[in-house]
């Protein structure tokens, strides 16, 4: 079996996802041509030069529906005979299109891929594609299910993370953005949003704010209460799952939860002897991916699991990982990580996260990747682990070791 | 037999009318609907038939279908309970469609339906086929879908007719929660669509002038949407996501008729009418299928309705009370009195002081004034029922009474004295009964000058709420002292059990065990929420903890004391009793302290666990998983209920299942504790109990009865149909 390695990887700025963020004016296919032409030019990706593109989104309906990857790389300088294929496993879609990529690389299924994927948040509303674990009442009853945010506080509860602790992170991934920001830690990999006329829509993340303290977020009013004790009453749900729990505590909010926001993001993906014939270096080498399934429940625990299991793929242990980014979908999600593996907060998350700069669903995944490897660079360390908590309980990972 | 008639008037209006032969309610049986099939068929083929009103010939329309039918299409498995339905389907949804061609949606007859009074179930599923439901201004009348109460739902179209007409939202409480409503408010619901004086003249009339298009139901015009949103509609979405937990929040789960409802409104959402039918059909039978819906409708409906019916009465003349006389004004002599003269009984309320026998009448006039506040009772109603309780201090004023309730303090030697007292006074023939909770009535016959006619009537506290009344044989009491109790039981309109004299009767004798485990369990270090929350996962109505807390903890002191001193050295609570003691040293007596398992705000609103639980007993490392502390729950009081029956306390497993569903709440979708052995199997049943039996104690040791019955390979309800056909 052959190696897969990552030539590059590249994003977008993230827009406020809503009405007044600065990508809301941008298509999702446009967003997704523009970036896709961005890694042409940096790579030379002339011809038939990949096998496919696989991109992850989320809700495909309206303008990200209809496969959309099929209608970016047409859209796109990309050569028509690349096909493009859409994925969906929720915030780990750009994950999943990465080591999807690396896993048919591996296996002999084409030499090279684009993968990644976009979610334009504030155009194409979450949960507009419906759900049937949360609509149809046969299996939301089936699997106990309650909206994420009772899931975070669920696990808050289950593992005793208090509001401090988490508006503590929340505050800590603020500064750390900023300061990434500030030093220039994203320039290789940042693509500026431009118009069709060349001027710039957006170069830098828009949803951080910086000036975030802890006596700032106090004030924020739980945002899962309601749902969970009055109407309709998620939290009984949630103990039918967690009978020994009494009650759920509510200790996120928008603070400490990720930004809605509009971006996307690309890796390439090859075997080494594709890179070789095209001038390209590889940056890293992607050495084990893993994806797990979890309590629908908790949901959002599958980081803990999925990184056992990309541990035991790669035949490492905790400690043989320099960096880690951890999907900072809520903020007990990261607290729960560290917790269960003993790490050290200053290895996880180093540039900030999703609490700060957002989480577009369908991207976020090859964010993580690109982050990881630009921060091993920068620091000069070997190897690093990403993973991500999945909707309806799911996980997934991916450990990189330089080259 | 016919139940449906026919008559065509002059102006071509057909009156179909609904008088089930040999019934004073109708109710819908197979042949029934096969009639009011043919009749259907009929005024549609005439051509001198314009229109159809279908109404009743009797004070109410209709009260639902037979249940006992529905028992009878179980027996012919999946099959024929959904080629049943769907053929109730077909002509209902002939009704509906009355002849007119499907595609121009013209040329049906208009089909009205005028309802007299009650409609419930089908009989009010029929009237939602017609094109318009005129109810009678009857402010007595019930009309709703209570289905859901005896663990179906409606399967006649009643589900998807109501959800489309009202949208999901607004048909939720009528459908979940099975809500009845009198003809005004159902016509501001938009259950009927008009109230009349002469609903069958508004309906001739409204047929003679109804256009094509007044006929054509919203979901079989083009276009159609759902009202409130579908599933998939950003409005829909947020109702059926809160629906499925909303559903889960209130039936922790163990009903399987409110899922399966809740599927059928779903599913058939997204689909066109006619499938939506045959989605809602698939639903019912399954529930129909599931034991749990077999169970509850045996227990809540017919068992329930055969015991108020007088299943084990004697067979002597009528006893119905005419004048009743209480001892003890306190909270039970007050609420007795209340249900007595609510009843149409004379009532002589006494107590020691004229004081405190006035403020046992006062009791009534204050639930009263409350009825009159929410509009259910009238000025000269409450002073009818009022001007039936005299509250006196003379014992005199019993003269002529023919039953007598003591509900003084349980002190056998008080009791004595007011026997002797009343029996003074009192005809020769008048029964005595006590309402005693812990005394053997045996014992307190003694008391009495004519044992054969003193017996047990065991209210529940608060009186004018608990559906169950259990009565207790003594030794000598004889057979017209038990149908006194009973018709006095069915003149106040509660569920009696009948049982034989033993500790704690029926119902206290199985709760009791159960508060016990829960409290044992605290002492073992379980998660208090855990033992709560197995107890209403298991379909509970309060999880043990609370229920001490609301009955009080020095109560469970007492009884606890009590138990110790009677039984010695067979006493099983001694790793029971230190937690409770604990408890009521540190003056945590319950709800009524504010302070108990659980902690109580100033106003004593109920806030949670008690913090201080973890301290005084240590949480165990090592936690149970949630179904040994459900089975540790249930066994403890399933054999107990075994128990009672193997010792004759009870003779009716029929009285064990409604006695434990409406005396302490046993898990309704159960049907009680016998139904609930009979479908896990009595061979299953004593291999749990064995096993709880060698990790927790004998007292899980599974009666002889049960394993004899595990050896036969029998169950309960099998045993007691063959002896009963035998």
């Amino acid at each position: 079996m052959t190696d897969a390695y990552i030539f590059d990887a590249a994003r977008t700025p993230r827009g406020k996802g809503r009405r007044d963020g600065s990508l809301h004016e941008v298509t999702s296919l446009a967003l997704s041509a523009r970036l896709l032409n961005a890694m042409a030019e940096r790579n030379g990706l002339e011809g038939h030069a990949v096998e496919d593109l696989i991109w992850g989104n989320v809700t495909q309906v309206m303008e990200q529906g209809g496969c959309l990857a099929r209608s970016a790389v047409l859209m796109s300088d990309l050569d028509e005979r690349i096909p493009g294929v859409s994925i969906n496993r929720f915030c780990a879609s750009g994950m999943e299109a990465v080591n999807l990529a690396a896993n048919q690389v591996k296996a002999g299924a084409g030499e090279a891929y684009l993968a990644g994927g976009v979610e334009m948040m504030g155009r194409v509303a979450m949960g507009s594609d419906g759900a049937a674990i949360a609509v149809d009442p046969a299996l939301a009853m089936k699997a106990y299910f309650v909206p994420q945010g009772i899931s975070a506080d669920l696990i808050a509860t289950e593992y005793g993370f208090t509001r401090e602790e988490a508006d503590a992170l929340a505050v800590e991934s603020q500064r750390r953005a900023k300061l990434a920001w500030d030093e220039g830690r994203f320039d290789r990999s940042i693509v500026p949003v431009l118009d069709q006329n060349g001027l710039t829509i957006l170069e830098r993340d828009e949803h951080m704010r910086p000036d975030t303290t802890v006596e700032s977020l106090a004030g924020l009013k739980p945002a899962f209460k309601e749902m969970g004790e009055v109407m309709p009453g998620f939290d009984k749900v949630a103990l039918l799952k967690y009978p020994h729990l009494e009650r759920v505590e509510h200790i996120h909010h928008a603070g400490n939860s990720s930004g809605i926001v509009d971006g996307a993001a690309a890796v390439l993906v090859g075997t080494k002897e594709w890179g070789e014939a095209r001038g390209l270096t590889p940056r890293a080498r992607i050495v084990a991916t893993a994806k797990i399934g979890t309590d629908p429940t908790m949901m959002l625990t599958g980081p803990v699991p999925v990184t056992d299991r990309v541990l035991e793929a790669a035949g490492m242990g905790i400690r043989d990982i320099d960096l880690f980014e951890v999907n900072e979908a809520f903020a007990s999600v990261v607290l729960r990580f560290m917790q269960a593996f003993q790490v050290d907060p200053s290895v996880v998350n180093v540039n900030g996260g999703a609490i700060a700069m957002g989480h577009p669903l369908g991207a976020t995944g090859a964010i993580l990747i690109g982050t990881l490897l630009d921060e091993l660079e920068r620091q000069d360390k070997e190897t690093g682990l990403a993973t991500l908590c999945v909707a309806s309980g799911m996980g997934a990972a991916t450990i990189i070791e330089r080259v | 037999m016919t139940d449906f008639a026919m008559q065509t008037d002059a102006e071509g209006v057909a009156t179909i009318t609904w008088d089930a032969a040999g019934r004073s309610m109708n109710v819908l049986t197979l042949e029934a609907a096969a009639e009011l099939n043919r009749l259907v068929d009929q005024a549609l083929g005439d051509e001198a038939v314009k229109g159809i009103v279908i109404t009743s010939g009797k004070p109410d329309f209709a009260a639902g279908m037979d249940l006992n039918v529905l028992a009878g299409l179980k027996q012919g498995g999946a099959r024929a309970v959904f080629d049943g339905v769907m053929s109730l389907h077909h002509l209902l949804r002939k009704i509906e469609r009355a002849g007119m061609d499907p595609k121009t949606l013209k040329g049906g007859k208009p089909i009205a339906a005028a309802l007299p009074g009650t409609a419930l179930g089908i009989g009010l599923e029929l009237p939602l086929a017609c094109h318009r439901i005129f109810a009678a201004d009857n402010p007595k009348a019930k009309i709703g879908l209570p289905e859901i109460q005896v663990g179906i739902f409606p399967g006649a179209g009643g589900t998807t007719r109501l959800s489309r007409k009202l949208g999901a939202m607004m048909a939720a409480p009528l459908l979940l929660e099975g809500k009845l409503n009198d003809p005004q408010k159902a016509r501001a619901a938009g259950v009927v669509d008009e109230v009349a004086e002469d609903p069958v003249a508004a309906a001739k009339a409204w047929v003679l002038q109804a256009k094509d298009a007044d006929l054509v139901k919203p979901w079989d015009a083009k276009g159609w949407k759902m009202p409130g949103g579908a599933p998939y509609h950003p409005a829909g979405f947020m109702t059926f996501v809160g629906a499925s937990a909303m559903v889960s929040g209130r039936t922790m789960g163990v009903y399987p008729a409110a899922k399966a409802l809740l599927s059928a409104v779903y599913e058939g959402a997204l689909v066109d009418f006619d499938t939506a039918l045959k989605i809602e059909a698939r639903w019912f039978t399954w529930v129909l299928m599931n034991p749990s819906s077999g169970a509850m409708i045996r227990s809540l409906f017919i068992n329930k309705e055969a015991l108020e019916k007088g299943a084990n009465r004697p067979d002597v003349p009528d006893q119905k009370v005419r004048k009743l006389g209480i001892l003890g004004a306190g909270m039970m002599g007050a609420g007795i009195a209340y249900v007595s003269a609510n009843a149409g009984i004379e009532v002589v309320l006494i107590d020691s002081a004229q004081e405190a026998a006035e403020r046992g009448k006062a009791y009534s006039t204050g639930l009263l004034d409350k009825g009159i506040s929410r509009k259910k009772v009238t000025e000269a109603k409450k002073a009818e029922v009022l001007g039936r309780i005299t509250a006196t201090t003379d014992y005199a004023a019993l003269e002529g009474c023919d039953l007598i309730v003591e509900a003084v303090f349980e002190d056998p030697g008080v009791k004595a004295e007011v026997t002797k007292k009343a029996e003074a006074v009192i005809p020769q023939d008048a029964i005595f009964a006590t309402n005693t909770s812990t005394l053997p009535i045996s014992d307190l016959a003694r008391a009495s000058t004519r044992p054969e006619q003193f017996i047990g009537i065991h209210f529940f506290s608060p009186v004018d709420k608990m559906l169950l009344v259990e009565i207790i044989k003594g030794r000598e009491t004889g057979e017209r002292a038990v149908a006194k109790a009973l018709d006095f039981v069915r003149q106040i309109r509660k569920t009696p059990i009948v049982v034989n004299d033993a500790r704690f009767f029926y119902a206290n004798r199985c709760i009791i065990p159960y508060l016990n485990e829960g409290i044992r369990m605290v002492g073992e270090g379980v998660s208090p929420a855990l033992i709560e929350n197995a107890a209403r996962m298991m379909g509970m109505p309060l999880g043990p903890l609370q229920l001490v807390d609301e009955t009080s903890v020095d109560l469970a002191v007492k009884i606890a004391k009590a138990t110790k001193a009677a039984m010695g050295d067979a006493y099983a609570g001694n790793d029971v009793d230190p937690v409770i003691f604990r408890l009521a040293d540190e003056g945590r007596l319950g709800r009524k302290s504010k302070a108990g398992f659980y902690a109580y705000d100033e106003a004593g609103k109920r806030q949670g666990l008690w913090e201080g639980l973890g301290a005084n007993w240590p949480r165990a490392e090592e936690q149970p998983d949630l179904t040994e502390v459900q089975q540790r729950l249930m066994f403890a009081q399933t054999l107990e209920a075994v128990r009672a029956l193997e010792e004759g306390v009870l003779t009716d497993i029929r009285e064990g299942d409604v006695g434990a569903i409406l005396g302490w709440g046993f898990a309704p979708w159960t049907g009680g504790p016998f139904s609930w052995l009979d479908m896990m199997g009595a061979a299953r049943a004593v291999g749990i109990a064995e096993a709880l039996a060698a990790r927790h104690g004998e007292r899980f040791a599974p009666p002889k009865l049960l394993r004899d019955m595990a050896e036969r390979g029998g169950s309960f309800y099998g045993e007691a149909a063959s002896r009963a056909a035998a």
